[in-house]
């Protein structure tokens, strides 16, 4: 199974990862293989067989509705490559106008 | 013009009213507090970080499930539905797809002329809501105190076909929201948020347009029907004209009254939605459900139904009276109140909708005393009213004896009976004052 360019464009779109035309040729070869990988693992029969969605086999783990604690602003905000006033600042995205 | 049908779908998020997050221990009482000061690590989407569910959250989503008539599932999971946007710190938003909570579902929804309309309700599922965005001088300003706070969300069938029945549907699931306790459900603070889309058909057609318009980020019920009318007018226009429609996000511009472009299909999203491998799904045992069940409040509908059958008020006053749980519980305590005196619940009912009674100042005692007393002027002669003091003191035997060994309580069922035999047209004052004359003579 061959993956068109643009396909991974897409692909790359997506997962926000700017890519050279060059790139664009080298991953479309090399995911087109693990798509054949998958082709093979497709073929297995697995009638009957339950997938397997969590690997720890555990269910109804859940927390009590308590505050155990927030962090404070500046912790909070200490990793932030940017910031005003206690927000966190990136560059413009306008929805709207 | 008019051989156009619209049809229309809702989606409706809710936020809960937790203590703490969806997913972690940081406070989900975030309203006005200062930016980014309740978060914590799982809700920036800090590397190491690790989901746990809230109990809380899970019950009040199932609740809102049985409020709606649904199917509680088996079991239940968590996806990831993957995105870029900086309200996202970990790339993803924690959502249901295709294992929801709560499936299969309806709500009905009655017009004023009593037609009603079954609105089915595909599901209702728990995600998380997202970081709160500012835009400022090409900035954008980003608290994080809004991720993860629990979130429900209620989607319907496609089946309305007039925006009066999509605002009664919502104002119904807002009153439901309250009655459960599970949030303030609140538009313009944003508890509570509808996204509805449209799309017209030709009259006698049944397959769904293949094209829809979706209607988002509109905070209250009138814009939402004001967005609705002018795109139905917008789309039957265009496909007159021959236009094609696509499917596309529109906002609503309140200045303008019109709906204009947010996104474009071209530009639509792409979730890869995959089960998140970090949080164990949800096995819901049937008893769990059942004790659900039984705890349930009693919901609008039935309360509805019951002032009707128990106090033979009218519909329509029953209607008012439940449109909130604290004024329906204050007319049944005011109606208990007037039982003692003769005070009628269907004068109690016009008395608090006629004079919009403030339930948070005014005693229930007080608006049956405020009715008793209006019947004055029909027997004022003191001399009549002591006759029928002395038969109702003779009927009431025990009712003297316990006022007279000190339960001067005893005294509301002689004014009772008063009332009773003048059909309340006395005042109620004078009858306590001759009462007490004759009780303690």
């Amino acid at each position: 199974m061959k993956l068109t360019s643009d396909q991974v464009k897409h692909t790359a779109k997506l997962a926000k990862l700017p890519l050279t035309e060059e790139q664009i040729e080298v991953y479309a070869e090399q995911i087109s293989r693990i798509l054949d990988y998958i082709d093979q693992l497709n073929k297995v029969g697995t009638e009957g067989v339950e997938p397997t969605f969590n690997v720890t086999g555990s269910f109804n783990v859940m927390k009590k509705d308590e505050v155990t604690k927030n962090l404070t602003q500046d912790a909070a905000l200490q990793n932030a490559s940017s910031k005003n006033n206690h927000f966190f600042v990136t560059k413009g995205v306008f929805e709207n106008e | 013009m008019n051989q156009y049908e619209p049809v229309i779908g809702l989606e409706v998020h809710v936020e809960l009213n937790t203590k703490s997050k969806m997913f972690s221990g940081s406070s989900a009482d975030y309203f006005s507090k200062e930016p980014n000061s309740c978060t914590d690590p799982t809700n920036l989407g800090l590397p190491g970080s690790l989901p746990y569910i809230n109990e809380q959250a899970i019950e009040d989503c199932m609740k809102i499930g049985l409020a709606l008539n649904c199917q509680i599932a088996d079991v239940s999971r968590f996806e990831r539905k993957n995105y870029f946007y900086p309200d996202l710190p970990k790339g993803y938003q924690i959502s249901q797809y295709r294992w929801p909570l709560c499936k299969n579902g309806w709500l009905e929804v009655e017009d004023k002329d009593g037609n009603v309309t079954k609105i089915r309700i595909n599901r209702v599922h728990q995600e998380e809501d997202t970081g709160k965005l500012t835009h400022t001088d090409g900035q954008t300003l980003i608290d994080f105190n809004r991720s993860s706070v629990p979130l429900v969300e209620i989607v319907s069938e496609p089946d309305f076909h007039d925006s009066s029945q999509v605002r009664d549907y919502a104002k119904k699931l807002q009153q439901i929201f309250r009655y459960l306790g599970v949030s303030n459900a609140d538009m313009e603070r944003g508890d509570m948020r509808l996204e509805a889309n449209v799309s017209v058909r030709k009259i006698g057609e049944t397959e769904l347009p293949n094209y829809r318009i979706e209607l988002k980020n509109i905070n209250s019920f009138r814009f939402m029907v004001a967005a609705i009318e002018y795109e139905i007018k917008r789309q039957i226009e265009a496909l007159e004209k021959g236009e094609k429609l696509t499917q596309e996000t529109r906002g609503w511009n309140e200045n303008k009254k019109e709906t204009f472009l947010q996104r474009s299909k071209e530009e639509a999203h792409d979730y890869r939605y995959f089960p998140d491998p970090d949080l164990p799904e949800i096995r819901m045992e049937e008893s769990r459900v059942k004790s659900l069940e039984s705890g349930m409040p009693e919901l609008p509908e039935a309360k509805v139904k019951r002032f009707i059958s128990d106090y033979g008020i009218s519909k329509a006053n029953a209607q008012i009276l439940v449109d909130s749980k604290e004024l329906a519980n204050y007319f049944e305590k005011t109606v208990e109140d007037g039982k003692d005196i003769g005070v009628s619940p269907t004068d109690i009912a016009n008395y608090i909708i006629n004079r919009k009674v403030n339930i948070d100042e005014v005693k229930p005692k007080q608006v049956v005393e405020e009715i008793a007393n209006r019947k004055v002027g029909v027997v004022e002669d003191e001399g009549e009213i002591e006759k029928v003091v002395d038969e109702v003191l003779m009927e009431n035997e025990k009712s003297v004896d316990d006022y007279k060994n000190g339960k001067t309580n005893a005294i509301q069922s002689l004014i009772g009976g008063v009332m009773r035999k003048t059909g309340g047209k006395v005042n109620i004052e004078t009858v306590r004052r001759v009462l007490q004359e004759k009780l303690e003579s």
